[in-house]
């Protein structure tokens, strides 16, 4: 076998090698030839078709990603945006906050326990490389029909993924989402966000600068795991008689990252690290390309000197190695004894690869050959970009003209309570407590509200209860109905549940689930989704900090659902003052605040009753959002509410239930005038919340609500063991407990 | 004058930091211990806290048993020094015998997270003696290997001796937090030797001590005053 040097490529242009099986398009394997001047080697050939893959070059979706940026609204709390490893934003008191949600999609469902577990394990590593101390984590799931077998199959093992390796890590899971929809099928979304916290100037960039500075690769070994293409480039180009056939998911090691959190929080309070990077999607290939790119100089990597766990990985496999665990720190040469020492207490294995250079070559060494010689900017940043077709679905107005409106509706009490009672033990209504017990919330001992609360919060001082809010929202049936809308809908909801525990609302991030974008239907659905979410952002003034992109999720010509997730972060100046949702006290008054209207479309009521999806989603507008914003902070702040809950899917009837379970307490409502209690109950309309107001503080409360023109209908008061609504129906709180918490456990029995 | 309690820290320790703050809180001074560190910096107790250590990738607490520091704490537990060990922190207890028994898998095979109900069975050790017997508090539990077993003779020797220090409270709704929730046996939650001093539990103690934070309730404190009203007042 020969090596495929810088040299041998010169001299044998006319090689073929396997680009089409790596994925790269034919006029992306010329547009190489063309950066190089010569055909590539094997190793960079490896380092360019997994850089310009969807996944890590975003060519499909960076053309209407710009509007992030572009429409960025005017905030000094942004830090660190789009483009670092994730988004950093000021919260006060010296602190900064980062944030970011990302996908693992795909490996979820091949195989559900890793897939979730090292999705888990690359947010993390993100939220580190940027030098902050992770606190918390959130994981938005989107599965399959509840009651479909494979469900099973995915649901508990992505769960326990989650929960095996966050809880090792010792991080609180304080929040996300579970959604059942047949649509996510064959393609469940696993979403997973993480917040860290630091001190202003402990930020930390990917970048690599200062000639003879040195490249340490630590944490875990390098394995064969999750390599995927570069075993094709390896067994059909270069030894066809090696076994290539390996794991293409990775596989996680929670004990081996929980030791690279603190070995690399010690290295950076000890100030060590110029730049770094987290080794996740293509590897060492996107880490040293990435660090050398975003750096003045260039780097020279030893491949032989990577610890490896198998020691036949060839060069390319070495490059594309997706094993997790792993960090990349670029050190100065005086501080490289006391890095490799703090590595050694930690029982990390930490090893010199390279160096950084004066030119702005990124070299690659194996076996004293010269295997890469390349522009680190055109494997990192320079990749294709596709302005790919799309247009409205020509099967879009049919859809938004099968009004939901228009469906039969409960006639008599009886009914009412019939249906009610199916939304509220309906899969995506029902609590999700057999979830959500099986991660570990109280963990580093700040958790000041988890889920199911509207948004999850950690205090970040001590001394002053400064803390930080996250709440993660998006409904794909409102996105199907009008994507604009739906990416609007999904930011509205995440903002009002981060306002609704009192905090107020900073910055976003999101990760972007679509199908295909070679489909233009779908593609049309992500440029909607993209535009409206940039306005709404424009809008609301929270800046688009970073995020995700992910393509593909489609079975044969069904794509899922366009699923933005929008994940809001908040800031309360003391967590003591936090509106947590619970009826704390019988007596309460419950006022309504915003407007309620016949919407219908993409409600969970459409769904459950009648298995609909058609109409409009309900109307957005964010100024009235951010009113109702600024009345739940202040009411928070100035403690004249008790408890808060956001209305969304499930309308008011999930939300008082929800309200009343979690505090043991009943409630007596009354319809309001000019209101159906059909309507009253069941409508979806955005921008609403639900308080429960002391009396003492009732006039002052209405006065402000009066004063800045936001609705608030006084609707009943915390009373009782029953959800009575008068002249319709009682339930009793046991029953209502029963047919909320039963239905999942019952479904995966 | 205050005491000093330490706090281990092995690879994989999670609970660390949650435990030395619950120390502050009762009024004492946190001393963080190294796994590797055999000096135990005369500190006046030590507190094993929860986690997973070496990734529980052996067997819960069995790598961690032979550190260094446990050689030290050993020879002091057994000189009658305090120790409490939390979750991870009571396997490793189990494993380097200073406490009878083991820890299985959960009977459901599942993590489980939840406010748990517990009776206090005696305010006879070092760290439980400023609940009253029988009384019932309610703490964080949080563990995927919580099953506690030991041969029918021991547990016959733990009962007869007082040594039962919690147990799961059972009556009530297991919404509320009631119930056995791992399948350990005669609803065992915690246990101490037979001079009181060394106590392990699985629930979470260092998870409630503030009003605001986790649960809301302050039913862990307890823990942390007990011993240090034992420490100052010795």
């Amino acid at each position: 076998m020969t090596l495929d040097t810088v040299g041998h490529a010169e001299q044998t242009p006319d090689v073929e090698l396997p680009w089409k099986a790596l994925g790269l398009k034919e006029d992306e394997y010329q547009r190489v030839r063309e950066i190089l001047g010569r055909r590539p080697t094997g190793a960079e050939l490896a380092m360019y078709s997994v850089m310009w893959s969807e996944h890590c070059s975003y060519k499909s979706s960076k053309v209407h990603l710009k509007q992030f940026g572009a429409k960025a609204p005017q905030t000094d709390a942004l830090l660190v945006g789009i483009g670092e490893n994730a988004g950093v934003v000021d919260v006060g008191e010296g602190y900064a906050v980062t944030f970011k949600v990302e996908s693992h999609n795909h490996p979820s469902y091949v195989e559900p326990y890793q897939g979730a577990a090292t999705g888990v394990g690359g947010i993390v590593r993100d939220i580190i490389a940027m030098g902050a101390r992770p606190v918390a984590v959130v994981d938005p799931l989107r599965m399959g029909a509840a009651d479909h077998p494979d469900t099973k199959r995915v649901l508990p093992g992505v769960v326990a993924g989650i929960g095996g390796y966050g809880n090792c890590l010792g991080l609180p899971n304080i929040g996300g989402e579970l959604v059942f929809d047949a649509c996510y099928q064959g393609n469940p979304l696993v979403n997973a966000g993480a917040i860290g916290v630091m001190r202003h100037e402990d930020i930390h960039l990917a970048k690599a600068s200062g000639a003879g500075n040195k490249v340490i690769l630590y944490g875990a070994r390098t394995g064969g795991d999750g390599i995927g293409g570069a075993s094709i480039l390896a067994s059909e180009t270069f030894d066809a008689t090696k076994p290539s056939k390996r794991p293409a998911v990775q596989v996680g090691d929670p004990f081996q990252e929980k030791l690279l959190i603190e070995c690399t929080l010690e290295a950076f309070a000890e100030k060590l690290v110029v730049g770094i990077q987290d080794l996740g999607a293509a590897g060492l290939s996107c880490a040293t390309s990435e660090l050398a790119s975003n750096g003045s100089g260039g780097m020279r990597v030893e491949l032989d000197d990577v610890p490896l766990r198998d020691s036949t990985l060839s060069p390319e496999e070495i490059l594309m190695s997706e094993s997790q665990e792993r960090m990349c720190a670029v050190v100065e040469p005086a501080k490289v004894e006391r890095f490799l020492a703090i590595c050694e207490k930690w029982d990390v294995i930490a090893t010199v690869v390279g160096e950084v250079t004066d030119g702005n070559r990124l070299e690659i060494f194996w076996h004293g050959e010269k295997i890469v010689d390349v522009d680190p900017r055109t494997v990192a940043h320079e990749g294709p970009t596709y302005d790919r077709p799309y247009a409205r679905p020509s099967w879009q107005d049919a859809l938004q003209a099968d009004d939901a409106n228009r469906l039969p509706r409960p006639d008599t009490g009886d009914e009412l309570r019939a249906q009610a009672l199916r939304v509220l033990s309906s899969p995506n209504v029902a609590s999700k407590a057999w979830v959500t017990d099986q991660y570990d919330r109280f963990v580093q001992g700040n958790t000041v509200l988890a889920q199911p609360e509207d948004a999850g919060m950690i205090r970040v001082n001590e001394e002053t209860g400064l803390g930080v809010a996250i709440a993660t929202d998006g409904n794909g049936r409102y996105t199907k109905l009008d994507p604009y809308t739906g990416a609007q809908l999904a930011l509205a909801e995440a903002y009002r549940n981060v306002a609704a525990t009192g905090a107020k609302p900073l910055a976003i991030s999101d990760c972007l689930n679509f199908g295909s974008p070679e489909d233009p239907d779908v593609m049309w659905q992500f440029v909607e989704a993209v535009r409206g979410l940039a306005d709404g952002c424009l809008q609301l003034g929270t800046p688009v900090t970073g995020g995700n992109v992910s393509l593909y999720n489609q079975t044969g010509e069904a794509a899922i659902h366009p699923t933005p997730v929008v994940a809001v972060l908040g800031v309360i100046d003391d967590v003591a003052r936090r509106t947590p949702m619970a009826f704390g006290d019988e007596g309460h008054l419950l006022y309504l605040l915003g407007e309620t209207r016949e919407e219908f479309g993409g409600s969970v009521w459409s769904q459950v009753v009648h298995d609909h999806l058609g109409g409009l989603p309900p109307a957005v507008d964010l100024e009235r959002e951010r009113l109702l914003g600024e009345i739940l902070i202040s009411a928070s702040r100035d403690g004249m509410v008790d408890a808060a809950h956001d209305l969304s899917d499930g309308g008011l009837l999930a939300a008082v239930t929800e309200s009343c379970l979690r505090g043991g307490h009943g409630a007596r409502l009354v319809v309001p005038d000019g209101l159906s209690a059909f309507t009253f109950l069941l409508s979806e309309s955005a921008g609403r919340a639900l308080v429960a107001v002391p009396r003492s503080e009732e006039l002052r409360f209405t006065d402000m609500c009066g004063a800045r023109g936001l609705p608030a209908v006084r609707v009943g008061v915390v009373d009782g063991d029953a959800l009575e609504v008068q002249g319709e129906f009682s339930i009793p709180l046991t029953e209502l407990g029963e047919a909320h918490e039963s239905a999942i456990p019952g479904l995966l029995a | 004058m205050t005491a000093r309690i330490g706090v281990v820290t092995f690879p994989g320790t999670l609970d660390d930091r949650d435990t030395q703050r619950a120390v502050r809180v009762a009024g004492a001074e946190a001393v963080p211990l190294w796994h590797r560190d055999k000096d135990l910096k005369q500190v006046d107790a030590v507190v094993l806290p929860g986690g997973f250590s070496y990734g529980d990738y052996l067997r819960a607490g069995a790598i961690s048993r032979f550190s260094p520091v446990m050689g030290s704490i050993i020879e002091q537990a057994r000189a009658g020094m305090p120790v409490l060990g939390i979750c991870n922190g009571f396997q490793v207890l189990t494993e380097a015998h200073l406490l009878p028994g083991a820890m299985l898998r959960n009977t459901d095979l599942h993590f489980v997270c939840r406010d748990q109900k517990l009776r206090v069975e005696t305010s006879g050790t070092a760290w439980t003696a400023d609940y009253a017997a029988g009384q019932e508090i309610s703490i964080p539990l949080k563990n995927i290997d919580g099953r506690y077993t030991a041969d029918e003779h021991v547990l016959d020797e733990l009962e007869a001796e007082g040594r039962v220090v919690f147990r799961y409270a059972v009556e009530g709704e297991a919404a509320d937090g009631y119930g056995n929730p791992n399948g350990s046996l005669r609803d065992i939650a915690g246990i101490t030797n037979a001079a009181g001093n060394v106590v392990g539990l699985m629930p979470h103690p260092e998870h409630a001590v503030e009003s605001l934070i986790g649960t809301g309730r302050t039913d862990g404190l307890g823990f942390f005053t007990s011993v240090l009203k034992k420490l100052v007042d010795a």
